[in-house]
């Protein structure tokens, strides 16, 4: 990790992720950001805002509505040797770019024995939360776990954002950066009902000046504990620290930051203390990253375990427009969930 | 519902009917290629290299050709190459097919998995590379080991990458002819189709990022113009003005399927330019100066900030799709020597003789030399080792270059893979 200027200053998880492409773009003449509106206007949700008129045109600029053709494009980009990153406006768009993702940008390096290579970041909002019905709001991380030679990374916090985006950037490999939406503006602990919160005053919410990384594959321990383990990314690591802080459970809530490469070792080692381990997520449940989880907590601290490993996941269904709370894994799910694996013995 | 009920409305309407495209000829059937249009050579205009893309628009359904019946080269697409210069590209066109004929035979005795030839399309690989520049990015899809020959990429490199041996430098990763050649700028082949085409629109766009001067040629089968790909690389070479030439080699057959089914009944696939506005080129792919000509021309539009230029060759797959085809079976066998445009070998051939710079002696001779040459790179790349016979990469390499790091679990199936060699291996049983 290398650190910026730690004094920081208070920042949106948006104004994080605008910070770290506008450093990189100033350090590096190879970073070019492209995506569908995200030019002059500054993207939908505003992650580029004011990024071309600094930078100039032909590192900010807007393309047609073509995911493959965006991903694809920035595939002959990386084989030149820029260091695109691309924006897919949802990641519920980016199906029609998987075949670039999949068979192309994953494969370059390992087809071609080294001699072209995929440096590419693409960033996508994910995860509902804001009413964005079900192709504003999926979470389909899984797929891209499961493609040897990606990498993906969920930041949960304004200050892991940049680090992370800018490690990301900097990395020679294709990365999936994942950016839960429902945290671009503030933390949400899973009640709805309850007045929105912003990221002012939150510790997370200070992010150094400057440039500094967060290594791809390295773990958070949000918060120590000794009763159980949660594995947690994205919004679901608000959530749980949520019902933790609302229960007092002495709770050991590990944020993954990155789920390829996965840090395996602060997964073991904190299974091994507690002895159990909730795996929280919002995408849905079958053949969920959560699975992989679960298989590899039980192969590999089975005899550490004193109750069966759980998971707290959306439902196996689109995500619902007017039902989303009703769908969402919100504190009674994840709270009843803790009580199931305290109970155990 | 009842027998009486009042007809639907419209039921007087004729029943829809669907069209499924249908060639010509099938097996069995006599061969006549008199419906194709082929008009004389050098009738074509050939337009300053920056005018506005619409001046192509015709050419789009017309056939550039500069060398005629008579074996003389006509026209303004004339490139008036030196005799050294064709002598040159026949060379190589004739390289490229001793070296499939070859190849074909070594899988056919089981030395490798599986081979591919171009026949008849050497020159639409050969000739266009020639009318590149060497820094220029070179994005092939399957059948243009000629682009790679003309670079002048070792043969030996080349037999390497299809016995996958322990010599070869893809490490045995890749299926026999999808090669990578970074030392020559000839991007890493897929196996999927279409999708080195936005590739090569954002190799383009680099390179005007930039200021550079390189531009990025990509080439791709009738049939894969069906895929998106094609469509998202021609809309962001437009919207961007990309340096790039998209050459659509229109061989006729996409494995079984005729080009009617990428769509050749309603229009040629040069004019899908016209929907982009980009300039557009329909050339006879069988003519080796037509399609020196077109690809220079493509070339320089795209190096003088002209953007991008869609050329289809036409030409004909006179060999099956590759040796696990048989095209006996679908089409007619006559299609081949009946193709009217010819080969490209032989027309540049007569060309030469006929103004006296070539012979059939010197053709035959140098066959034999190109024989010997082929001979001894498969000598050469034997001595690494034929395809499952042990001669390969370590097992180890398969789970380098997946990441540029290699992390924990790729270690551990990695020391997984290790142990299972160890098992069917035991080491007292090694020499």
């Amino acid at each position: 990790m290398s650190a910026g200027d730690p004094a920081g200053r208070p920042m949106t998880m948006i104004e994080a992720i605008n910070d770290a492409l506008d450093i990189m773009l100033a350090r590096d003449p190879d970073v070019v950001v492209l995506g569908e509106d995200i030019g002059f206007f500054g993207g939908v949700f505003r992650a580029t805002a004011g990024l071309q008129a600094k930078h100039g045109r032909t590192r900010v600029f807007d393309t047609p509505i073509s995911e493959c053709g965006i991903i694809g494009v920035a595939v002959g980009m990386g084989a030149y040797g820029l260091r695109p990153v691309p924006e897919i406006q949802f990641a519920d768009y980016i199906y029609p770019g998987l075949d670039q993702l999949i068979s192309e940008a994953a494969r370059l390096r390992y087809r071609s024995a080294a001699e072209f290579i995929a440096p590419m970041t693409v960033r996508t909002p994910f995860g509902g939360g804001i009413f964005g019905g079900q192709t504003h709001s999926q979470s389909p991380e899984a797929l891209f776990t499961h493609v040897a030679g990606l990498k993906t990374v969920v930041p949960s916090t304004p200050h892991d954002a940049k680090g992370l985006l800018i490690a990301a950037i900097e990395d020679n490999d294709p990365v999936l950066f994942f950016e839960p939406k429902r945290l671009y503006n503030g933390p949400f602990d899973g009640y709805y009902d309850r007045p929105a919160k912003v990221w002012k005053g939150h510790a997370d919410a200070v992010v150094p000046d400057g440039h500094y990384t967060i290594p791809l594959g390295k773990a958070r321990t949000v918060r120590e504990g000794e009763a159980l383990t949660i594995l947690a990314y994205g919004t679901m690591v608000h959530v749980a620290a949520g019902v933790v802080e609302a229960t007092g459970v002495d709770a050991e809530i590990i944020d993954l930051r990155t789920l390829v490469p996965l840090d395996i070792e602060a997964i073991e080692q904190s299974v091994r203390k507690t002895g159990r381990c909730l795996i929280v997520h919002e995408a849905t449940r079958t053949s969920g990253f959560g699975a992989e989880l679960s298989a590899l907590v039980t192969e590999r601290c089975f005899y550490h375990l004193e109750a069966p490993v759980e998971r707290v996941t959306g439902f196996d269904t689109p995500y619902p427009h007017s039902l989303e709370w009703a769908y969402f894994p919100g504190p009674v799910r994840v709270g009843e969930a803790i009580e199931r694996l305290l109970a155990a013995d | 519902m009842t027998m009486e009920a009042a007809p639907e409305p419209g039921a007087n309407r004729p029943a829809l009917a669907l069209h499924v495209p249908e060639p010509r000829f099938r097996p069995g059937d006599p061969v006549d290629f008199g419906f194709l249009s082929i008009p004389p050579a050098g009738a074509q205009p050939r337009p300053d290299e920056t005018c506005a893309a619409a001046e192509t628009f015709p050419l789009c359904t017309d056939l550039v050709r500069v060398l005629g019946d008579d074996d003389q080269a006509h026209g303004p697409w004339n490139p008036r190459l030196s005799p050294d210069r064709m002598r040159t590209m026949l060379r190589l066109m004739a390289l490229v097919r001793v070296f499939d004929g070859r190849m074909y035979r070594l899988q056919r005795q089981g030395k490798t998995s599986f081979y591919l030839k171009c026949s008849g399309e050497e020159a639409t690989s050969v000739a266009a590379t020639m009318a590149l520049d060497a820094g220029d990015m070179i994005f092939p899809s399957y059948r243009q080991q000629g682009c790679l020959i003309a670079r002048g990429y070792p043969l030996l490199e080349m037999v390497n990458q299809i016995f996958s041996n322990r010599a070869d430098k893809l490490k045995g990763r890749q299926l026999p002819i999808l090669y990578s050649a970074r030392e020559v700028n000839f991007f890493t082949i897929s196996g999927n189709l279409a999708t080195q085409l936005p590739q090569a629109t954002g190799f383009a766009m680099a390179s005007a990022i930039k200021g550079d001067s390189r531009i990025a040629s990509a080439w791709v089968g009738e049939g894969s113009t069906a895929e998106g790909d094609f469509h998202n690389a021609l809309t962001f070479a437009a919207v961007y003005n990309a340096p790039a030439v998209f050459a659509v080699v229109n061989n006729q057959w996409a494995i079984s399927s005729f080009s009617g089914f990428a769509g050749a009944e309603r229009t040629t696939f040069a004019a899908r330019a016209i929907g982009y506005g980009i300039a557009g080129l329909r050339v006879d792919g069988n003519d080796a100066l037509a399609v020196y000509a077109a690809h220079a021309w493509a070339a320089d539009r795209a190096r003088l900030n002209g953007g991008p230029t869609l050329i289809e060759y036409f030409t004909y797959r006179v060999e099956g799709h590759s040796t696990s085809d048989d095209p006996t079976v679908y089409r007619a066998t006559d299609e081949g020597s009946g193709w009217p445009l010819g080969d490209p070998i032989g027309r540049l051939a007569a060309h030469l003789t006929a103004i006296g710079e070539w012979s059939t002696e010197a053709h035959d001779a140098m066959l034999v030399e190109l024989d010997g040459e082929v001979r001894t790179a498969i000598r050469a790349a034997e001595a690494n080792g034929i395809l499952g016979h042990g001669l390969h990469q370590p097992d180890v390499t398969m789970f380098e270059d997946v990441y540029e790091t290699m992390p924990w679990h790729l270690r551990e199936q990695m020391v997984q893979a290790l142990h299972e060699r160890a098992v069917k291996y035991p080491p007292e049983t090694q020499p």
